[in-house]
């Protein structure tokens, strides 16, 4: 292949690069190198990974052309790049999580995310960038420095997941991997004109993902099409004995969903309390016009309210801090990881104070610590206590929405990418990019972001989440996938194509 | 009122071991009061008859077939040790550790 066609190699979906590699029109290989090509070359600007894997990359690429030419059949996404946000572990692959206190750590054993795309063939091209143990919603909260968002460099690729998102928008990987504990998967998709889905609580394996807030901590996939999504996701979905809150049942039949992409006679419900003040003008407007485009393709729009969503943020910002400090208080260098003060005169307990206050970054002490006071005697049952309860009413007002509709819709965040640094140093704005995503979480069910246009204040992407019921995840790729193809036929090309070319 | 203190910070830092400098309690202090004001939203809902939920999904007694799998090998889980003055904190295949006993102990 020659040079120009190899760097179109980065503009393909999943589906099309698995089909040319299946055909034998491109070799695994090729494929792998066109995305290594175009992370030297843009890499510098965006800072979506932290860690390349090339020669495991390539080696995984010569298998499957291996067993291409060896006449094996291939999977559905045999050869595809994939970016690994840095939160999983991988074997003999640095996992750092964004944090000084991993740096350097190789775990000695693969997440079962990673074991599921081994198996698949896919080709892992190295670790995104991530805020400290995905917390946070910018990316700003990585101890390597910020990632950037393709569509402007002065902003924010939201986050955690902000590598895994700008990876995908700046044509660096087909397919990237997230976790979602508030939203790091479905803000930076819908802040960076990607597609992104959190799965069903149970419905992917937290197996080797670094926790963060247990109980709402969920893999899932991202991607540029709705249906590379799906195909994703139906590689890493299923029940894995090695986590204990994982479904043991059949997976939702997501790219079937994707293919059929009908929302004829479903009930759409749009959640009345995720709008209004707060809202950026432009994100509303695009949000409005998705759910009459929903209408015209022959969904019944209903008006939905869940009065409790509104101290979803509060509730969210008790109990994931509580989990949060309970399990990172395995980083006591002892272990794996940085340890700092170890020189004959200082206790274990100094130097786990010590290795602590270093390998940490601002964020992570902050949660840290309201989770250790949500969680002391005298407090417990006023903070933690009463926000487990609002999180019981706000699972109920799901249920009761879901008597009525198939899906809940709303802006997946209240603005488009804000300003890198606008936020960085003022916790409380930070976290409200996450207004709409954390009810999920509370609730366990499942939940995606799909592009749905521009705003037209500033020309940055905006993100139209979609809520489903417990495993029944598949209705977010029938909704996602009529939306892009409306908008295909109405704008003529996808969105990413308006982005400015790196 | 602020919701927590300057000195409480200082104490809940000390019992999550971390070695806060007097800057870092000068700035984090005010934020966490902010922090923690805001949150306390969630006294404001009446829930004294709601059960609480701990988890997305109720699921209790979860099993896996039991089978003999080989666990990781020393080697293997000694190589990710911490490192110190350019070595790895091992020793006899086993984690070398800080004392653990303080002095007045």
């Amino acid at each position: 292949m020659t040079g120009s066609e190899a760097t179109d190699l980065t503009r393909l979906s999943a589906t099309s690069l698995a089909r040319l590699i299946q055909a034998g029109e491109v070799s695994a290989v090729e494929v792998a190198q066109a995305h290594f090509d175009r992370i030297t070359k843009v890499d510098d600007r965006i800072h979506a990974f932290l860690h390349l894997d090339t020669e495991g990359a390539l080696a995984a690429a010569r298998a499957v052309d291996a067993k291409r030419a060896a006449g094996e059949a291939l999977g559905p996404l045999a050869g595809v790049p994939l970016a690994l946000k840095d939160v999983f572990t991988m074997k003999g692959v640095p996992t750092t999580c964004g944090s000084k206190i991993l740096e350097g750590w190789r775990p000695p054993y693969d997440s079962t995310v990673v074991t599921r795309l081994r198996q698949a063939d896919l080709v892992i091209l190295g670790k995104t960038n991530m805020d400290e143990f995905a917390m946070g919603s910018s990316t700003e909260n990585s101890a390597f420095g910020p990632t950037r968002n393709p569509w402007d460099t002065d902003r924010i690729p939201g986050g955690s997941g902000g590598g895994s998102a700008a990876s995908l928008a700046a044509y660096e990987a087909p397919l990237a991997i997230g976790s979602d504990t508030g939203g790091s998967i479905r803000q930076p998709a819908a802040v960076t004109g990607t597609v992104g889905v959190k799965p069903t609580y149970g419905g992917t394996s937290r197996y080797g993902l670094v926790a963060l807030a247990s109980s709402l901590d969920q893999p899932g996939p991202c991607a540029r099409t709705v249906l590379d999504a799906a195909l994703l996701h139906e590689v890493i979905a299923g029940h894995d004995p090695k986590d204990s809150t994982s479904i043991d049942q059949p997976v939702p039949p997501v790219v079937a969903a994707a293919r059929e992409a009908d929302v004829r006679g479903l009930r759409v419900g749009v959640v009345k309390e995720l709008g209004g003040e707060g809202y950026q003008p432009g994100v509303e407007q695009r949000f409005r016009e998705t759910v009459d485009l929903l209408a015209e393709l022959g969904a019944e729009i209903v008006e939905v309210s869940c009065p409790h969503f509104r101290y979803a943020l509060p509730a969210y910002y008790l109990i994931l801090p509580s989990e949060c400090s309970s399990n990172l208080a395995r980083f006591d260098a002892m272990r794996y990881g940085l340890r700092v003060g170890d020189d004959g005169t200082h206790s274990a307990e100094e130097v786990m104070a010590m290795t602590r206050e270093a390998g940490f970054g601002a964020e992570t002490k902050r949660r840290i610590i309201i989770g250790t006071y949500a969680l002391s005697s005298g407090y417990y049952e006023a903070y933690y206590g009463q926000a487990q309860k609002v999180r019981t009413l706000i699972a109920r007002d799901f249920e009761a929405a879901f008597e009525r509709v198939d899906v809940l819709v709303s802006p997946t965040t209240p603005t488009t990418a804000f300003r890198i640094g606008e936020r960085v140093d003022d916790p409380l704005a930070m976290y409200k990019a996450d207004l709409c995503t954390i009810p999920s979480n509370l609730a366990g069910n499942a939940s995606a972001s799909f592009p749905c246009g521009l705003a037209p204040e500033d020309g940055l992407p905006v993100g139209f989440q979609v809520v489903a019921p417990v495993l029944a995840d598949d209705r977010l790729y029938r909704v996602g996938a009529a939306i892009e193809a409306a908008y295909l036929d109405r704008w003529g090309h996808p969105l990413l194509d308006e982005a400015p070319v790196l | 009122m602020p919701a927590i203190t300057r000195e409480e910070v200082a104490h809940l830092a000390r019992l999550a071991r971390i070695d806060l400098t007097d800057a870092e309690l000068d700035h984090l202090a005010p934020q966490l009061d902010v922090i923690l004001q805001a949150v306390a939203e969630v006294s404001k809902v009446a829930a004294d008859d709601i059960p609480p939920t701990s988890h997305a999904l109720a699921l209790t007694n979860v099993f896996r077939p039991d089978e003999p799998v080989p666990g990781l090998p020393v080697d293997e889980a000694l190589a990710g040790a911490p490192v110190v003055d350019g070595e790895p904190a091992v020793e006899a295949q086993r984690f070398r550790v800080p004392r653990i006993l303080d002095e007045e102990a």
